[in-house]
């Protein structure tokens, strides 16, 4: 697609733009509320919500026979609410783990959503086509009421994270000492998660049960990897999971047979990987450089305690020696020739004939004090 | 009962027998979401293998496609070990990425695949007795029955010939470690039967609510035993029973059979959590609330004890004071005082509480055994 028909699209096709504006709401919302998600460690939690959220959407349609899509959303989110709690009490009432109630909760809803759903596909209701859709998500499907919703929700449920936002990073990071402060911590928890579940239901349309949770954990995943800060964060994730699910999106709509759920995710998995390769301090490729100059100093650091202990040894400290001798103390950590060439480049050793290596007066006052903080480390 | 059903219903049997032996040890090393991850995962793994294979019930295609699951573990392990994300996040960025690339790839080669991404999800129980396994022209029945026949045998075998290893590496793994018994080996044998399980149920079951018939059943046995053995016992006829159940229901309903057994594992496990003798919710509930009036009993025993025959015990044991005295609501305190007369331990004498023999015997057997645990 040339770029000119792309712009065209962009401000004239009505289905593009509502495509394209569904998806940048969800990616923001999702991405920025993922954050909370992944730091107090339920990443999985959004997986089981949005499976849960399946019977919801289901049942909503079977009582109202509506498909509108406020109708839709709120089965949805009582659905992935009431999961939640059902979770929460599980783990509470007896010793079943978190992991266990996620992985029931996430399966038994997904199953009643499917017999609820198979049940609705044998009624004689022209209606009830594109149900499905909430399966794998169809963004082409979205209209402008979709949109709105989505857009009313978001916003809506943004404005409460920034109202709290200092509650809740509370809650985030210390919960103890929260209500050591007295904090309504439970009160607090109840809304963070009604936050997630109404974060989760809004991309259901576009992403699909299945594979919503991704739209919770990779965004933020990717972003923690660049920054510290948890504003920061909060807001990079909303950035790219905007990111993320804008490219999907117009890519499944331009291309046929490419579901949208499933081109977002790779979308997300390629920003993930991105941000772990190549972000700065903690990525590992950054890692991996850091590891090598610290082995290059040690290196250095072996060479010129090597050397020193050499003119300790002899009484004529401008007597040289062999690259083979330093190269048989280093056994082990190797690299002989290229600390040596550094050095020289640093006027700390001296070449002062063919294969005979001393220190330089730098290179000896450098080895002094090395020796010297060696001493003290010991 | 027809034939089809009887086949159908001995295919969701074996299925829910299989993955509840898996799913007990899942559960009980705390990596039940690894199911759900190796489930969605393992669809990359059967579309490629399919294109080589083209039959999706060939044993060789079910081997390929569990190597993915294998993948998926290791994957989330590689990602986890750089340290960068916690590993419940890394499962949560593996699995819908291989899920994502295996329902793309269904969708762009559809007509060359017989899959459709419904199938994926729901799989089709009702099919599994069309797809027949012949010897020499002979028609043996269902493939699928012989599938998870193999693989419920395998599951079997595994855990009663490395029962000792499993249940040391899942209960201590250091120690299992310093005996030389090898939990990374276990581990992994493991997860690769929960693939092979997950891949050989998913045909049937669709890959979802394989993770329904590992979880729920050993959910719910863990709920009631401690013993291992019975755990094991207990999670496959939960899972039986909810194979069978389930499969009337969406017999009756003509819904999914998958959902439905699905749905059938999770009432099964609801009604266990509330109504279970011992350790149910509603059980447990009125235990506590009997403690509670117990206890409360007893303080009011041990306080009439304490003043009884003293020169202040008009003042102390007057019924309308009593709730100063132990510092409690008056509602409170005539409830427990109207309780302790009817269960004959006090007597109530011009507002005057006196302990009965029986409640003086009550009540010396309380310090008595309090005097034995001094301070506990």
């Amino acid at each position: 697609m040339g770029i000119i028909k792309f712009v065209n699209q962009l401000f004239f096709d009505y289905t593009f733009r509502t495509v394209l504006l569904g998806a940048l709401t969800l990616g923001i919302v999702s991405g920025g509320l993922g954050a909370f998600a992944v730091l107090r460690r339920q990443s999985l939690l959004g997986d089981a919500i949005s499976h849960a959220a399946l019977p919801g959407i289901a049942i909503a349609f079977l009582l109202t026979g509506s498909k509108s899509p406020v109708v839709l959303v709120l089965g949805a989110a009582i659905a992935g609410w009431l999961g939640t709690l059902v979770i929460m009490s599980i783990t509470h009432h007896s010793r079943i783990k978190t992991d266990s109630a996620l992985g029931l909760v996430l399966s038994v809803f997904f199953g009643l959503g499917l017999v609820v759903l198979t049940y609705i596909q044998k009624m004689p209701n022209a209606n009830q086509a594109g149900l499905e859709t909430y399966l794998f998500g169809q963004a082409a499907t979205l209209l402008a009421k979709d949109v709105l919703t989505m857009g009313i929700l978001g916003v809506l449920s943004l404005a409460l994270m920034l109202l709290f936002w200092k509650e809740l990073k509370l809650l985030t990071f210390d919960a103890e000492f929260g209500r050591s402060l007295g904090f309504p911590v439970r009160m607090l928890d109840l809304l963070l998660i009604t936050l997630l579940v109404v974060a989760i239901v809004i991309g259901l349309q576009t992403v699909g049960v299945v594979l919503m949770s991704a739209m919770i954990v990779a965004p933020a995943a990717a972003a923690r990897q660049w920054t510290d800060r948890f504003g920061l964060m909060v807001g990079l994730a909303g950035i790219l999971g905007a990111l993320a699910g804008v490219s999907g999106a117009i890519l499944s709509s331009t291309i046929e047979h490419l579901p949208t759920g499933p081109t977002i995710v790779l979308m997300l998995s390629g920003v993930v990987f991105l941000s772990l390769i190549l972000a700065p301090n903690r990525g590992i490729l950054w890692r991996w450089l850091r590891e090598q100059h610290q082995r290059h100093q040690l290196q250095m650091n072996a060479i010129l305690s090597d050397l020193f202990i050499l003119a300790q040894h002899h009484q004529d400290a401008s007597h040289g020696h062999s690259i083979k001798v330093l190269r048989t103390m280093s056994q082990g950590h190797g690299g002989v020739d290229r600390s040596l060439k550094a050095l020289k480049a640093k006027g700390l050793v001296i070449e002062q004939a063919k294969d005979e290596w001393i220190l330089s007066a730098k290179g000896m006052e450098a080895a002094q004090k090395l020796a010297q903080s060696n001493e003290v480390d010991e | 009962m027809t034939l089809v059903q009887i086949e159908i219903q001995l295919v969701a049997i074996l299925t829910a027998s299989a993955c509840a032996l898996v799913g007990v040890f899942l559960i009980l090393r705390g990596m039940a979401m690894m199911s759900d991850a190796i489930s969605h995962a393992i669809l990359f793994g059967i579309v490629l293998a399919f294109f080589w294979i083209k039959d999706i019930s060939s044993p060789l295609l079910i081997l390929a496609a569990a190597l993915t699951g294998l993948l998926t573990v290791s994957l989330v392990e590689i990602i986890h070990r750089t340290k960068l994300v916690r590993e419940d996040a890394a499962m949560g960025l593996v699995f819908p990425l291989l899920f994502s690339i295996g329902v793309i790839l269904i969708t762009r080669y559809a007509e060359n695949i017989h899959l459709d991404t419904d199938a994926v999800l729901l799989g089709e129980l009702a099919f599994a007795p069309l797809n027949r396994l012949f010897f020499l022209g002979i028609d043996l029945g269902p493939k699928a029955f012989f599938i998870m026949a193999g693989i419920f045998s395998l599951n079997l075998f595994f855990i009663l010939f490395f029962y000792k290893e499993l249940k040391l590496t899942t209960f201590d793994s250091g120690l299992a470690a310093a005996l030389g018994f090898m939990p990374g080996f276990i581990h992994y044998a493991l997860m690769s039967l929960v693939s092979l399980t997950a891949v050989g149920a998913f045909d049937t079951v669709g890959s979802i609510l394989v993770v329904a018939l590992m979880i729920t059943p050993p959910a719910t046995a863990y709920l009631i035993t401690n013993q291992l053995s019975r755990m094991i016992v207990g999670s496959i006829i939960v899972g039986v029973f909810s194979a069978i159940s389930g499969y009337w229901i969406a017999h009756w309903l003509d819904v999914s059979i998958a959902g439905s057994m699905a749905t059938m594992t999770g009432v099964i496990f609801l009604s266990v959590f509330l109504l279970a003798p011992e350790n149910g919710l509603i059980a447990r509930t009125r235990r506590r609330i009997r403690l509670r009036w117990d206890f409360a009993q007893t303080m009011l025993l041990v306080h009439l004890l304490h003043h009884t025959g003293q020169p202040e015990a008009p003042e102390e044991c007057h019924q309308d004071h009593i709730c100063e005295h132990l510092h409690w609501k008056p509602e409170f305190a005539r409830q427990v005082v109207r309780f302790a007369k009817q269960a004959g331990v006090i007597r109530i004498k011009q507002n005057n509480l006196t302990l009965t023999p029986q409640g003086q015997a009550q009540a010396e057997q309380a310090m008595l055994t309090s005097a034995l645990h001094p301070q506990e």
